[in-house]
């Protein structure tokens, strides 16, 4: 199963490594991974998709807690959260109405182009996984060029369901709670 | 007071209450030598020069296994960390507490394939517990604080301290920090009361249970909290190759190791038991065998202060996350509360007369051979000779897992080896830093001809500083264990562990002018070890043994325990 995971972390010297030397010193497959900055000086947010059995994110998640300057890791899939990713697309618009096609699918997605040239346009649109995968999906026949996807963020619903339990012996790991200013 | 950062080193490791040091020198750090030189002394810090990095990062290993302090090392840029590198994944293995000095190239010149350079906290990042390169002399002090902390606390192991050469030549005021504050970093220590208290009831309820204890009891300072619980609970105990001497093996409900060359009475219980008890242990492929088959009817408590280590391998049905010792003393409480409240203990004399009339089928045996000196026997004279008391360093081999099954270790710390990762080459300067620790107590490195060419250089370390380790070779002429996995699982084709050419170890060690004595016969052999330990210093005692022994019982890769071979 897919799993998407938050993670506070230092922002320092080879962070980024260590994170992603983790997933491949214990074969575990990164997805998708972004990296930004928080507005907390010296903290940084990781969003990262992942997928295995529960054993192996039940690991996977340990391991991340395991590293000296993790500093919170939340699976978000097992809580409300909102995902979004960003692609953009050059993809082939050469006659009229060929440049219509893309133009009324880019309404109907609610994307937008952001450059027009004489036979293509850049499209770019946000969405969750399974809209932009279907939007590519649809240009596919009409010819891309070139894309290039963000990769997913993903964040928290401010609202969580009162009904939602932390899952398993969640609590039993050493956790800090860390107030990030919103 | 201003100073510049070698002798912030120095002053640092005075505030860790640092004793010894084990370093070699090198260009990138050519300012902490000075300083070491002038400063050292005044400071209380002893420095070993060492023959090789790696030995250097074995001895600091050697000292921490023996005492559970800190081991320190020091070593340069490029090839002296590199060198260090399997040192530094040995101690990540096996839970070692290692803070690793190193020399970088100045920071101007990092990424520029300077004389000397390598990413050293690149290599070592997925073999240290953390690293860290010094980027500001400021930050000097503060880090090697944290990396003491993060060494020695929650699950111990290695920290790199990567520092570049102008970080050793600026200067700046020298404040240690006094406490610390990590944001990613709390281990947890004690036990979730709930947890506990199930775990005691299955404790209290089982009728074949196994307490299974491992180098994390030891780690944890909790020998004689698990001693109070076995005995109170009644529980046979097994220890793991890393756990021994965590639970006094001539206790009479210790079962001694378990696993691939446990005993079979040891396998058998843990395979048959009703509730296995983990304490400080990770169920490694070495100990369990096939897991699909291991222990299929037992519920299994999991004491860890590392919860990746819960659940990775055996799913846990009881996880308590946190320190042995803390959780050891929260479930003897708990067991006196349930027992007051009326719970009833099973009875267990069943369980250990079975356990006990499976030893009698198949206990540690061996063949004797006329005047043919056999390993076992060397181990067994070597208990009788020293009372069980030395502390026993081992190489890695069929003389490691001969001394594990016959030296009984009574006292946790007194059995040092390289468990995880099997490094040749390990006991002899692991010993050398024992000796260091503990000038007191008599130091034993058991060693085979194979791991011994590849550290005996460390000869000249004992010699300079005459470290009186005691090095009893098991020379066969063979890399043993290689041999035997040839013999039993490659139909007798020998290829490359015939160890041909071997130096004349006796001379060997007289050229470092270190004593060295031999037996070739049976009949020589108590004499030869009382002989040698009675010398003062170091001394080397070359046992020619019989050449093709085997370790019995063997689990083969990849079985069931109980699918193990006898003889």
């Amino acid at each position: 199963m897919r799993h998407t995971i938050s993670l506070l972390v230092e922002n320092e010297y080879g962070m980024l490594t260590r994170v992603a030397g983790l997933f491949s010193a214990r074969g575990y497959q990164i997805d998708t991974l972004c990296v930004g900055p928080t507005l907390e000086d010296g903290i940084a947010r990781m969003t990262l998709t992942t997928h295995g059995n529960d054993h192996v994110i039940e690991q996977i998640i340990k391991q991340l807690r395991k590293l000296i300057k993790v500093i919170k890791v939340t699976d978000l899939t097992e809580r409300p959260h909102v995902e979004r990713e960003m692609v953009m697309i050059t993809v082939n618009a050469r006659q009229g109405e060929q440049r219509q096609e893309v133009l009324s699918l880019v309404e109907i997605f609610r994307a937008r182009v952001v450059d027009v040239s004489t036979d293509a346009f850049i499209v770019e649109l946000t969405g969750n996984a399974e809209k932009v995968v279907a939007f590519i999906d649809l240009l596919k026949p009409i010819g891309i060029r070139e894309i290039v996807r963000t990769g997913i963020v993903a964040i928290t619903r401010v609202v969580a369901h009162k009904d939602y339990q932390p899952k398993g012996n969640e609590e039993t790991f050493s956790q800090i709670s860390l107030n990030e200013k919103v | 007071m201003k100073m510049r950062g070698a002798r912030i080193l120095i002053e640092a490791l005075r505030c860790e209450n640092v004793k010894h040091i084990f370093g070699y020198p090198g260009g990138a750090v050519l300012h902490v030598y000075d300083e070491l030189a002038k400063s050292a002394e005044e400071l209380g810090v002893t420095h070993y020069l060492v023959r090789h990095e790696q030995g250097a990062i074995f001895a600091a290993a050697g000292y921490a296994q023996a005492t559970g302090k800190t081991g320190v090392a020091l070593v340069t840029s490029g090839p002296g960390g590199t060198n260090a590198v399997t040192g530094i994944a040995n101690a990540f293995m096996d839970s070692i507490p290692v803070v690793v000095f190193s020399g970088q190239v100045p920071t101007h010149l990092i990424g520029n394939d300077a004389f000397q350079e390598a990413d050293l906290t690149g290599i070592t990042r997925s073999c240290t517990k953390h690293n860290y390169l010094v980027k500001n002399v400021e930050e000097l002090a503060p880090t090697i604080k944290e990396a003491f902390h993060v060494a020695s606390t929650g699950r111990p192991g290695p920290v790199l301290v990567d520092m570049p050469k102008d970080m050793t030549a600026q200067t700046c005021e020298f404040v240690y920090p006094e406490t610390i504050s990590m944001r990613g970093y709390n281990p947890t220590l004690k036990g979730h009361p709930a947890q506990v208290k199930r775990a005691v009831e299955a404790m209290i309820k089982a009728k074949r249970p196994v307490l299974y204890v491992g180098g994390g009891a030891i780690t944890a300072g909790a020998s004689d909290h698990v001693r109070s619980l076995a005995e109170k609970l009644n529980l046979p105990v097994t220890c793991t190759l890393m756990g021994l001497g965590a639970f006094p093996a001539s206790h009479p409900q210790s079962m001694g190791m378990l696993g691939m060359h446990g005993g079979y009475w040891t396998n058998m219980a843990i395979n048959n038991s009703d509730l296995i008890i983990s304490i400080g242990a990770r169920f490694d492929d070495r100990v369990t065998g096939k897991l699909d088959e291991f222990a299929k009817g037992a519920k299994i408590v999991h004491v860890d202060i590392d919860p990746s280590c819960i659940s990775k391998n055996v799913k846990a049905d009881i996880p308590v996350v946190g320190d042995a010792k803390f959780i050891c003393q929260q479930m003897l409480g708990e067991v006196t509360r349930q027992l007051a409240a009326g719970a009833e203990m099973t009875d267990r004399q069943a369980w250990f007369d079975q356990i006990a009339e499976w030893k009698r089928q198949h206990p540690f045996s061996y063949e004797e051979d006329g005047e043919v000196i056999k390993p076992q026997y060397v181990l067994h004279e070597l208990h009788r000779i020293t009372k069980g008391q030395a502390v026993l360093s081992a190489d890695v081999g069929q003389h490691q897992m001969w001394a594990a099954q016959l030296y009984g270790f009574d006292e946790p710390r007194q059995w040092l080896n390289s468990g995880g990762l099997g490094a040749m080459g390990y006991g002899f300067p692991a010993a050398m830093g024992a000796a260091v620790a503990r000038p007191q107590d008599l130091v034993v490195a058991v060693v085979g001809d194979g791991g011994f060419q590849m550290t005996f250089n460390e000869l000249a370390t004992v010699r300079q500083y005459n470290i009186p380790v005691k090095i009893l070779l098991i020379n066969n002429g063979y890399l043993g264990m290689v041999r035997q996995w040839q013999e039993q699982f490659y139909a007798h084709n020998y290829s490359h562990s015939d160890l041909e050419v071997a130096p004349d170890f006796v001379k060997l060690a007289e050229a470092f002018d270190v004593p060295a004595l031999r037996a070739t016969k049976k009949s020589e052999v108590t004499d030869t070890i009382e002989r040698g330990l009675s010398i003062p210093g170091p001394v080397l005692i070359d046992m020619q043994v019989a050449r093709e022994e085997n370790v019995f019982p063997i689990v083969p890769a990849g079985a069931a325990l109980k699918d193990m071979i006898l003889q």
